[in-house]
C-alpha cells in the first residue's frame, strides 16, 4: 500500500483523478494556463496536457512567485488538479491552497510524495483519502 | 473606476461564512505516517506570541486576523516553529492572471486592510504611466485595473516595477524581509544580503499586512551556506566582461542549483548591478533559486570559509564551453534570423540600460517594434531629451508591466529577439513567440534591420 503525508487535506472524501506524474519540475506561471490548466512551456516535457482533474505529481516546482496565483485562479474555475503530491512541501503552491480555502472554493488537498513514491504511482485513475492512503478504484 | 468602488461579489459572501475561519490547525503537527519511508523531516509545532495570537483572534481587526491566518497557516505547513517580524515587503500580487486575484485584493480592501511595513509593488497588468497599450479584453482590462487600485488602496508604495532594488528599495544587510518576483527575491538575499524566502502572490500581501512572516528556510543563517560550486575562472576575460555571459551562467546556475545554495566563482572584478539583476532572473527561472552567491561580490561570499561556513570539498561544477553552449542555446527556441520584433527589460531597465540602448541606436530608427520595459524610477531619472529620443527612434517604452505579463505584441506567429534570460524563458509559452537570446547590441541591430546574425563575437 502506498500512502502520501497530507500537507493541506480535504476531509469531504477522497479525492480521485489521472495520474500525471510529470517528468521535469514546472513553474505555473508561465507553466500552465489559468484559463484552461494546460501546460503552455513549450520546454516541458508534458508541454501541452492539461493538469484539470488530474492526481498531480510534481518532482518540483520552480521558477515564478506568481505559480500561487495561477493555482487560484484554476481553483475558482473548477479546473485545478483533483490532487497535488509535492516531492517537498512548496510554500508558492501551497498559499494557492490556503487563499482557494479563505475564499470559500474548493482547493485540491495537497501530499507529500518523494521522487521515489512518484515514480512507483499506478499509471490511470487513483483515489488519494485524506490520511493519504493511495488505492486504484 | 475609482479605487473605493465596491465588488458586488464581496457583498455576497459575507466574511463571516468563511469556512476556514475556524480551520486553522496550529497547535501539534501530524506525526510521519507509517509504511513509507522517514523523510528524516523534523515536524515542528508552531509557537504564537500572545500578540500574534491576540491578531487572530481579530482583536487588530478582519484584515489583520485573516493575513495572519494565511501567514500562520503557510508556516505550518511548512515546518515553521514561529513567526518573525519583517521590516518591508516587495508584492507581486497585483498582476491580473484572472478574476480570483481581484477578488481576493477586494476582499483585503474592504475589510479596511493596510500593510504595516513598507511595501513596494510589482508590475501590474496595465501600463498606467506610458499608456503602452494591451489587448486585455474589456472584462481582463477592467479587473486588472481593479486589482492594481486595491494594492494602492492597501498603501503599497505605486512603484510597479520588478526591480525594486533600483527604485530606492533595498534593506539592510540580514535583516528579515517578505518579497515575492523571482528575480527580486534573488536580488533582495543575494545582492543586498537581507533574508527573505521566495514569497508567492497573497502570502506577500498576508505578511506586509501582519508585518510577520514564518521563520524557515533562507530566514535561518544556516540555510544560507553554499553547498556547491560553479567555477567559471576557465572562461576568457573578454567573455566575463560581456552583458551577454550573465544570464547565460545564471541560467547554468538555477539549472544545477533547484532549490539549493550555491557560489560562483571566478567572476570577482567583472560584476555589475545590472549583470548581477540579469543573472538573478535568469537563475530564478532556470531553477527555484532565492540565493546565489558570487565569491570576492555579492555581500555574504567575501571568502569560501565565509561563504560555505567551513565546510569542505563542496562539489565543484567547472563552466566548460560545452556546458556554456547548452546552456546559450537553450535560451532560443529558433535560429530564425527574421526578427518580428524586439524586448528588453526583465528585470526592468535600469536608466543606465536605457541610455545604453539609445547610444547602440546611434541616430538610428528601428524598423521592428521594440519594446524596453522599465519602472517609473527608471523613466524619472532620464532627462526628458532622452526620453524624447528613444521615442523619435520608435522606442516603445512600457512601464509598470511587461511584454510577458500581459498581451502587448502584435497576435502573430514571430519570431522575438531579446537579451534578457527570464524574457527568453517566459516568452515562448506567454507570447507565443519564438525567441532567440542575444546581446543588447545584435537586439538593437536587429531592430534597425529585421534580421540577426548567427553571431559569434565574445563566445569564439
Amino acid at each position: 500500500m502506498m500512502r502520501a503525508e497530507p500537507l493541506f487535506p480535504d476531509h469531504k472524501g477522497p479525492a480521485e483523478g489521472p495520474v500525471l506524474a510529470l517528468t521535469a519540475p514546472l513553474s505555473f506561471w508561465g507553466g500552465v494556463d489559468p484559463a484552461t490548466g494546460r501546460i503552455i512551456q513549450v520546454r516541458h516535457p508534458q508541454c501541452g496536457r492539461s493538469i484539470a482533474g488530474t492526481v498531480l505529481a510534481l518532482p518540483g516546482t520552480i521558477g515564478s512567485s506568481s505559480s500561487s496565483a495561477v493555482l487560484l485562479e484554476l481553483i475558482r474555475l473548477e479546473i485545478a488538479p483533483a490532487a497535488l503530491l509535492l516531492a517537498a512541501p512548496d510554500a508558492i503552491l501551497l498559499i494557492g491552497c490556503v487563499v482557494g480555502r479563505e475564499m470559500g472554493w474548493r482547493p485540491p488537498p495537497a501530499f507529500r510524495l518523494d521522487e521515489a513514491g512518484q515514480a512507483r504511482l499506478p499509471a490511470g485513475q487513483i483515489l488519494i483519502l485524506a490520511d493519504g492512503e493511495i488505492r486504484t478504484p | 473606476m475609482p479605487r473605493d468602488a465596491p465588488s458586488k461579489v464581496l457583498h455576497m459572501i459575507p466574511f463571516t461564512s468563511f469556512p476556514a475561519h475556524h480551520s486553522l490547525h496550529i497547535i501539534p503537527c501530524r506525526r510521519q505516517p507509517a509504511g513509507e519511508k522517514n523523510q528524516n523531516r523534523q515536524k515542528m509545532t508552531l509557537t504564537l506570541t500572545p500578540e500574534e495570537r491576540a491578531m487572530l483572534a481579530d482583536e487588530a481587526g478582519h484584515a489583520p486576523a485573516l493575513a495572519l491566518r494565511i501567514v500562520a497557516e503557510t508556516a505550518r505547513l511548512m515546518g515553521a516553529e514561529k513567526l518573525i517580524p519583517v521590516a518591508s515587503a516587495h508584492i507581486d500580487g497585483a498582476l491580473y492572471h484572472g478574476d480570483s486575484g481581484t477578488l481576493f485584493a477586494e476582499r483585503l480592501v474592504e475589510l479596511g486592510a493596510k500593510v504595516a511595513v513598507p511595501a513596494t509593488l510589482n508590475v501590474g497588468g496595465l501600463d498606467l504611466a506610458c499608456g503602452a497599450k494591451t489587448r486585455l479584453p474589456p472584462h481582463q482590462h477592467d479587473m486588472a485595473h481593479r486589482l492594481m487600485m486595491a494594492y494602492e488602496a492597501m498603501g503599497c508604495e505605486p512603484s510597479w516595477t520588478c526591480a525594486p532594488y533600483q527604485a530606492g528599495h533595498r534593506p539592510a544587510l540580514g535583516s528579515d524581509v517578505a518579497w515575492g518576483e523571482s528575480n527580486a527575491v534573488a536580488f533582495c538575499n543575494s545582492v543586498l544580503g537581507a533574508r527573505t524566502n521566495r514569497y508567492g502572490d497573497f502570502l506577500d500581501i498576508a505578511c506586509a499586512i501582519a508585518g510577520h512572516a514564518p521563520y524557515y528556510g533562507l530566514h535561518k543563517p544556516e540555510n544560507r551556506r553554499a553547498t556547491f560550486m560553479l567555477d567559471c575562472s576557465g572562461l576568457s576575460a573578454a567573455l566575463r566582461g560581456s552583458d551577454v555571459l550573465w544570464p547565460v551562467i545564471g541560467t547554468l546556475y538555477g539549472q544545477e542549483a533547484g532549490t539549493a545554495v550555491g557560489v560562483v566563482t571566478g567572476l570577482a572584478g567583472f560584476a555589475t548591478e545590472d549583470r548581477l539583476k540579469a543573472f538573478g532572473a535568469a537563475a530564478a527561472s532556470a531553477g527555484a533559486v532565492g540565493l546565489f552567491h558570487i565569491l570576492g561580490v555579492t555581500p555574504e561570499a567575501p571568502d569560501m570559509k565565509t561563504v560555505t561556513g567551513g565546510a569542505e570539498n563542496l562539489p565543484v561544477i567547472p563552466v566548460t564551453p560545452e556546458r556554456l553552449a547548452k546552456a546559450r542555446g537553450g535560451l532560443s527556441t529558433t535560429q530564425s534570423s527574421a526578427i518580428d520584433a524586439v524586448a528588453i527589460g526583465s528585470p526592468h531597465c535600469s536608466a543606465e540600460e536605457l541610455r545604453e540602448v539609445l547610444q547602440r541606436l546611434s541616430g538610428r530608427k528601428v524598423a521592428r517594434p521594440f519594446y524596453a520595459c522599465t519602472g517609473r524610477h527608471a523613466l524619472l531619472a532620464l532627462a526628458r531629451p532622452e526620453r524624447q529620443a528613444l521615442i523619435d527612434a520608435g522606442v516603445t517604452l512600457v512601464a509598470d508591466t511587461c511584454i510577458v505579463v500581459t498581451p502587448m505584441l502584435a497576435e502573430i506567429a514571430g519570431v522575438l529577439a531579446t537579451n534578457s534570460g527570464k524574457f527568453a524563458h517566459y516568452a515562448p509559452g506567454n507570447t507565443g513567440y519564438a525567441v532567440r537570446y542575444a546581446s543588447l547590441a545584435e537586439c538593437v541591430d536587429a531592430a534597425v534591420s529585421g534580421h540577426l546574425a548567427n553571431e559569434t563575437g565574445a563566445w569564439s
